[in-house]
């Protein structure tokens, strides 16, 4: 009897799975049942999953055999659980990448596959977005995503109110600050407790004071950390402690947004990937951006540059040709307008549009007299990072602990370390 | 045959019981402990192993510029946090322990309080008192009511407190932990002995030192080993309050905060260096056993039975 039933059970579960139980005789089944890929696509960006899934929504309109997962890591995770997860021969179909010596390491560990030969057009890309994606033989490993500008924020409303214009030299900015603390208000938002924040201090007032050539020198080894043009513009930086948050060492990186989002302070010197953030927490903050003025009216208004993000695919990927179209989706310019439209981000996509957008056109019209972001571009290949060693030391200085001689000592040192250029 | 059987079934039961641990203490500590030996002596380029190179990891780490001094720089941040969490955390958890047992007003209602700190989310207590040091934060609010606002500081910004900052946060989550084990090593002091010391005169000052002391040293090598552990392994609380970097210009950075930067590498720090990561979890190893051991043979020297 026992032996029946179970015959029976059997019976009836393989009549079902093969559909022919309580089969109505008039639908069609397909012949073959289309078969979904589904890719992983993992980010750094929690702030921005409700963006890339749009975006998935939209590709997935138009490739109903493809299904894509979003998985958002925090930013300061995102390296060592990525890392943990490619050495131990899984991870993502497809990923943010960093840009630069960051992107390199996985290039060397061999597990990207060459975007050159996913996405041939990838050649068109410009030159700055290509520099932080190849490497020295000038592979392409990753789809150039957006690009950064280093930049002062301030307040519209708060600068016309105490008749405020954007100033044209640095003596003219440090007035403004003057005049703006004189009224009891704090004039720059930022501090210096999370390290990161002291190198975009640097990318924002550097630049106006070591001059356009002192990036292409320090790389080529012409000349090194302790050039006064250097020592100089670290100076020009602590300038500015009067006017910053009283303890402003104790500042972190979230207390400076805030503080400017809410309008408690007049100016932010920070990236421009910020403006996305501040538009969505106030929708009514009014703000522009300008470049740090130089000493003198005439000397050109520089800005700090750098490729931030490339999407990569993982070599270990078993769906290379989904992998193929979902990269040429991102790298569509209907894609790149929506960067522009609702992340208010740079996309280094050849010919998008960015006249929707009076922030981005701004941006571009600053990335006109620009230099790269210094550490972040030309010293982050080999340990100890120029990106660390500044950092560290810039906390030291702004603290008071060092003296500029002694912060670009310490940078020196550490990169002379490994440095070719610098050991001859 | 009988006798066989039986011994199978033995071997049997408790294989069934020792097992599940053992294969969890095999893959979770012993493996790993042994692939990181492993790992520390080759090179690697980013994630993949490549030569054999013997003890140069560990040579690089003593010896050269910057894994020297960034290691000798944690090394004595670590030390700062042992000495501190010896003295303070342990000094008032033996003074907490000893009050608790003398059972005065509302002891049962301190012993939960004490130990309250104890059972918080470090990442939790890490971001509360983020907060509470915070320039705008609540010790700053106080010292300016209490009209001693030139004490504001940047607590977690400024080189000279962050470090202490971090351990008194630790020592204010953890005291209770020695507190309740020496209060139970004090509980089980043989109330004759303290009786028969006080009936000779002795005052409850030479009672406490010559009395109780002597037998609750066990209670304090088990606590003085998981301090030394402890301190050798500070990694949270740091990661949770400063920053992996050990900012401010490393002035909070320990060796475990070190080695998983240098491990794992980080945004800013840059590419992973598994074989000098590996070499540092080791040395991280080694010292802890040999502290731990040094600390088991000197103390249990002076321990005392009834």
């Amino acid at each position: 009897m026992k032996r029946k039933v179970i015959a029976f059970v059997a019976a009836a579960l393989l009549a079902v799975s093969s559909g022919s139980l309580f089969a109505n005789g008039s639908a069609e089944a397909p012949a073959t049942e289309q078969k979904v890929t589904e890719l992983q696509l993992w980010t750094w960006r929690p702030e921005d999953v409700d963006f890339y899934n749009g975006l998935i929504k939209q590709f997935e309109a138009a490739n109903p055999d493809i299904k894509v997962t979003q998985n958002a890591i925090k930013n300061t995770e995102y390296n060592t659980v990525l890392a943990s997860s490619l050495s131990g021969g899984s991870g993502p179909d497809i990923f943010m990448g960093r840009a630069y010596g960051g992107l390199l390491t996985y290039v060397q560990s061999g597990y990207l596959e060459p975007m050159d030969k996913l996405y041939p057009e990838v050649k068109n890309y410009s030159k700055g977005a290509l520099g932080g994606a190849s490497d020295s033989d000038g592979n392409i490993w990753g789809l150039p995503a957006v690009g950064q500008t280093l930049c002062v924020y301030y307040n519209k409303k708060i600068f016309e109110e105490n008749g405020i214009t954007v100033p044209d030299t640095w003596d003219e900015f440090l007035a403004d600050c003057k005049t703006l603390k004189a009224k009891g208000i704090l004039p720059i938002a930022n501090g210096t407790k999370d390290g990161w924040t002291v190198e975009t201090l640097l990318g924002v007032i550097g630049p106006a004071f070591y001059g356009p050539d002192f990036f292409d020198d320090v790389v080529a080894g012409k000349t090194n950390f302790l050039d006064p043009r250097f020592i100089g513009a670290i100076n020009k930086i602590h300038e500015l402690t009067p006017y910053m948050p009283d303890m402003y060492t104790g500042i972190s990186y979230t207390d400076m947004q805030t503080s400017f989002i809410n309008e408690m302070s007049a100016m932010f010197l920070g990236g421009s990937y910020e403006a996305s953030y501040f538009k969505t927490q106030n929708p009514d903050l009014d703000f522009d951006i300008f470049p740090i003025p130089g000493t003198k009216a005439s000397d050109p208004k520089l800005v700090s540059v750098y490729a931030d993000m490339n999407w990569v695919v993982n070599a270990a990927s078993q769906h290379m040709d989904a992998d193929k179209k979902f990269i040429k989706f991102l790298a569509s310019k209907e894609v790149g307008q929506q960067i522009i439209d609702k992340l208010q981000m740079v996309p280094w996509t050849p010919g998008v549009d960015a006249s929707s957008s009076p922030f981005i056109s701004k941006v571009l019209e600053l990335q006109k007299t620009s230099t790269p972001y210094l550490f972040l571009v030309g010293f982050r290949y080999q340990q100890p990072t120029g990106s660390s060693l500044w950092q560290a030391a810039g906390q030291g200085f702004m603290s008071g602990d060092l003296t500029a001689e002694q912060t670009a000592e310490q940078v020196q040192k550490g990169i002379a370390s490994y440095y070719k250029p610098f050991q001859k | 045959m009988q006798i066989k059987k039986k011994t199978l079934r033995k071997f049997g039961t408790v294989s069934f019981f020792v097992l599940p641990a053992l294969i969890i203490v095999i893959t979770l500590i012993v493996a790993p402990l042994l692939m990181s030996m492993f790992n520390s002596l080759f090179s690697w380029n980013q994630m993949v192993r490549l030569d054999f190179i013997g003890f140069d990891n560990f040579k690089a780490l003593f010896t050269k510029y910057p894994y020297q001094e960034r290691f000798f720089n944690a090394l004595k941040n670590n030390a700062q946090w042992f000495v501190m969490t010896m003295v303070i955390q342990n000094g008032f958890g033996l003074l907490f322990g000893y009050l608790l047992s003398r059972r005065i007003a509302g002891s049962e209602f301190f012993k939960r309080v004490f130990f309250l700190p104890v059972l918080f989310s470090i990442v939790a207590v890490g971001f509360l008192w983020g907060l509470y040091l915070s320039p705008n934060g609540l010790l700053n609010a106080i010292l300016k009511a209490t009209g001693k606002p030139e004490w504001q500081q940047a607590w977690l910004g400024n080189a000279k407190y962050a470090n202490n900052a971090l351990i008194l946060v630790n020592i204010w989550r953890w005291v209770g932990f020695p507190s309740l084990v020496f209060l139970a090593a004090i509980d089980m002091v043989p109330v004759e002995s303290i009786e028969a010391s006080l009936l000779d005169g002795a005052n409850s000052w030479q009672t406490f030192w010559k009395v109780i002391f002597p037998l609750i040293i066990p209670s304090l090598t088990i606590v003085f080993v998981l301090t030394i552990i402890g301190s050798l392994n500070v990694f949270e609380q740091v990661y949770c309050m400063t920053g992996l970097d050990g900012s401010p210009n490393f002035a909070t950075d320990t060796i475990g905060t070190l080695f998983y930067r240098t491990a794992f590498g980080s945004v800013d720090a840059g590419n992973p260096e598994i074989g000098m990561g590996s070499a540092i979890s080791v040395v991280i190893y080694l010292l802890t056993f040999c502290f731990s051991l040094i600390s088991i043979v000197t103390t249990r020297s002076k321990e005392v039975e009834l």
